[in-house]
């Protein structure tokens, strides 16, 4: 009886109820999100993992601008139907440079966190322009002005400093070299070709949309989606390592 | 000072404001000089605009003589500030019917994708975003804008604290609106689910988002009732914590101020947890919380009845905030979020259900001994049934936060279906109740334009409602069961082109249900409008009429 009374306190003080229902909602949230910036499963780095290439980081950004997101994950759960279906389930270290995550909440699609060497430029430069052409039951839209409309390239440097800026390790000299290595990444005769694979292990060279006049916002997504999932070898990691 | 007879000069705090207002058109227009996007160029220009209309409006005020500090009170009543409420609830029926249209487009885009017409504007991933924040940011946002300024100066008993303010408030909520829904259709978004909007649409956001809290809290602290009233509780713990999520969610570094790009400072696993502690509460405080308050208020307003338990909203309350902060990580379930933080969201998700169910009940036993009402009035009885729907989605989200259910439900349509029940059935039929009781209330009318319309409302929708979430309840389920379907042989029985091909009917059948709904709002929308503009007055027009007019 009493004990309802007592309530009054809060509903006579809107400073208190503000308080009360501050405190309140931030105890759940401090307990779930805190522990993920120290637990080792959370944080554990795994060999192979790189920041993306400047020309990867583009077409990233093509992939949040068409809102691929909103079809695809990219997060293979470890269930035995998805493992088979889409390769080895998802790590936490790969994603650990996406700024914001991709994992996606929805398949109207497929996964894509695997899908990177799955399929061959050509085919993903034809299945971008008209899907139904290639998977004729496919209900995902064209997107033909990609492989028409230039790359903005011009800030490039900027993009990865303010990725600096969040924690993902590009290096003063990856910066500097950003607009460089954008164009070396689509070309394996560009003089910066060497400097370029040195900086980004194992980066893959080549000129994505097979037109190599133009650096396209298709040259820059099909880079992207071609590196997806490809970073750790997993013959060499040992899933018992982080186990517990 | 300006002694003419006609004008008088503006307020001190009137120049604060135009000064502010122009302050951002030099602003916006000199970064839209630089802007490297000329999508980003556009939204500069607009905030360039805004901030010369408010200079405009602001003199306009003064040269009207809008009294620069109104009457608190007149005879003795409180001269309440209905002018913003009003925008608000206009704002919210037509964001509204534009939220639905889309949904209805992007419905159609899936079963048919020729409609996509391969045109970057509106292919399916920049509608869906404009879809989803249409119905919950622009037609919610506005219908709790509405309510919540409503309510508050009702129970308080107070005029709206502020002059300017309030004001600002609706309009640069609505300027939001604008900014985030067209950088979806010009490809700027940071493609956090339901934080699409980039940074310096959230850093305008903050900035409107703290004047709501502090107008909010400001008519409670001129309260002429010592208690709070229990809506009002949910409406504070709604306006605060989804202060918080927003701040937390959308922590970003912008490439440079002329580039509308940024990057969230978080990445991977912890910006994923950062996304879902947002995203689900999104869910339980703007399109619950809120929303609860609306409940509390207006179900016992329309039949007439005190809230059938106090000590139960009491609980309520405090269970529902308590709980719901737990729940995201149920939204990453089998991900590489750590097991045990997807065990604990799946637990509170489960207990979430009591107190759901709690409000539920307090909601319904209102009408204990005027049950009679919901045959007669067909408002009440939108309202009635949009609680059944919370109840029925506040059960089926605990089951489908249970990991064995999430592995079958997850990623499927299934999970748009139980949204659709929540938002359509609760958010919606909630809201078009309080907007049908708001609108005779606020333009002083005996009643609304035609209670059969709001049967033929109500039923349409109710229909389609219901055929849409069959439709995806059965393609959710049979999508999640196809995909772990295997032949005898032990391979994978069906390729993933088989299940999309699969979906095709229930699209379809979806989109017709979809269509019901939006047929349902053009319906409302006519009966507002020929209320406010035919209705008949519900008082001689002498009597409260002051205190009606000073809006703008």
């Amino acid at each position: 009886m009493s004990l309802w009374k007592k309530h009054a306190i809060f509903e006579k003080n809107s400073i208190l109820l503000s308080l009360g229902v501050i405190v309140v909602i931030s105890i759940g949230g401090l307990v779930e999100i805190a522990p993920l910036f120290y637990l080792r499963s959370t944080i554990e780095q795994v060999k192979g993992v790189r920041p993306y290439t400047p020309l990867e980081l583009a077409g990233r950004h093509i992939y949040i601008r068409e809102g691929c997101y909103n079809c695809h994950s990219q997060m293979v759960r470890p269930l035995r139907d998805e493992v088979e279906r889409y390769g080895h389930y998802s790590l936490a270290a790969e994603s650990m440079f996406d700024k914001p995550f991709q994992w996606g909440s929805k398949r109207t699609g497929p996964d894509l966190a695997r899908v990177g060497g799955k399929y061959s430029d050509e085919w993903q430069l034809q299945h971008l322009v008209n899907p139904r052409a290639l998977v004729p039951q496919s209900i995902m839209p064209g997107y033909p002005y990609l492989a028409k409309t230039e790359l903005d390239t011009a800030d490039i440097a900027g993009h990865l400093k303010a990725n600096r800026l969040g924690g993902v390790p590009y290096s003063d000299e990856m910066i500097a070299n950003a607009g460089a290595d954008l164009k070396a990444q689509l070309n394996p005769d560009d003089a910066g070709a060497a400097g370029l694979e040195k900086r980004y292990p194992k980066v893959q060279i080549r000129d994505f949309d097979g037109n190599p006049q133009k650096i396209t916002e298709a040259d820059a997504l099909i880079a992207y989606l071609q590196v997806l999932g490809t970073m750790v070898d997993f013959k060499g990691y040992d899933a018992k390592a982080n186990y517990r | 000072m300006s002694t003419n007879a006609t004008y008088r000069s503006m307020s001190a705090n009137e120049v604060a404001w135009a000064i502010a207002s122009a302050a951002l058109a030099v602003f916006s227009l000199f970064v839209a000089s630089k802007a490297t996007d000329p999508g980003y160029a556009f939204h500069a220009y607009v905030f360039a605009l805004a901030g010369i209309a408010g200079v405009i409006a602001l003199g306009k005020r003064a040269a009207a003589n809008v009294p620069a500090v109104a009457a608190q009170e007149i005879n003795g009543k409180p001269n309440y500030n209905m002018g913003p409420v009003k925008f608000a609830t206009l704002a919210s029926l037509f964001w509204g019917v534009a939220g639905f249209l889309v949904g209805l487009i992007i419905a159609l885009q899936l079963a048919y994708p020729a409609l996509n017409f391969d045109l970057p504007w509106i292919n399916f991933g920049r509608l869906r975003p404009l879809h989803t924040s249409a119905v919950i940011f622009a037609f919610g946002g506005n219908v709790l804008l509405a309510t919540s300024l409503y309510v508050v100066q009702r129970t308080s008993r107070a005029r709206l604290a502020g002059d300017v303010s309030p004001w600002f408030v609706v309009l640069g909520y609505n300027l939001f609106i604008v900014i985030a829904g067209t950088g979806y259709l010009l490809g700027i978004t940071q493609s956090k689910e339901y934080a699409e909007p980039e940074w310096y649409a959230d850093l305008w956001l903050t900035i409107v988002w703290v004047a709501y809290l502090f107008v909010f809290l400001a008519t409670l602290w001129k309260r002429k009732e010592p208690h709070i009233y229990v809506a009002n509780w949910f409406y504070l713990a709604f306006i605060l914590t989804i202060a918080v999520l927003h701040l937390g969610n959308n922590a970003a570094v912008p490439v440079s101020i002329f580039s509308p790009k940024s990057y969230i400072v978080w990445s991977g696993v912890q910006d994923a947890m950062f996304q879902w502690w947002y995203g689900h509460n999104a869910v339980g405080f703007f399109l619950t919380a809120g929303f609860l308050g609306i409940m509390y208020y207006f179900i016992p307003k329309r039949v007439d009845r005190p809230v059938y338990s106090y000590r139960l909203s009491i609980i309520h309350f405090w269970a529902l905030i308590f709980l719901y902060i737990w729940a995201g990580p149920h939204h990453l379930h089998y991900t590489a979020l750590p097991d045990w933080a997807q065990t604990l969201g799946m637990t509170f998700s489960v207990m979430l259900w009591m107190p759901s169910w709690g409000g539920m009940i307090n909601g319904l036993m209102t009408l204990s001994g005027a049950w009679d009402k919901l045959r007669t009035d067909p408002v009440l009885r939108m309202m009635v049934v949009s609680v059944a729907f919370y109840g029925m989605s506040t059960f089926e989200g605990p089951m489908m936060s249970i990991k064995a259910v999430n592995s079958l439900s997850h990623y499927t349509d299934w999970t748009i279906g139980h949204v659709h029940s929540g938002a359509l059935g609760w958010v919606g039929f909630v809201s078009f109740g309080a907007i049908y009781c708001l609108v005779p209330w606020l333009w002083n009318k005996k009643g609304l334009y035609s209670d059969r319309l709001v049967n033929w409302h109500f039923w349409i929708a109710t229909l389609g409602i219901v055929v849409y979430i069959s439709a995806m309840w059965v393609a959710g389920i049979m999508q999640g069961l196809m995909w772990r379907a295997y032949t005898a042989l032990g391979f994978l029985e069906y390729s993933f082109i088989e299940t999309v091909e699969a979906m095709h009917p229930f699209y379809v059948i979806r989109a017709l249900g979809g269509a019901m709904f939006v047929v349902g709002s053009l319906i409302m929308a006519y009966n507002i409008v020929m209320t406010i503009r035919s209705g008949e007055a519900a008082e001689p027009l002498d009597a409260a009429k002051p205190a009606l007019v000073p809006a703008e």
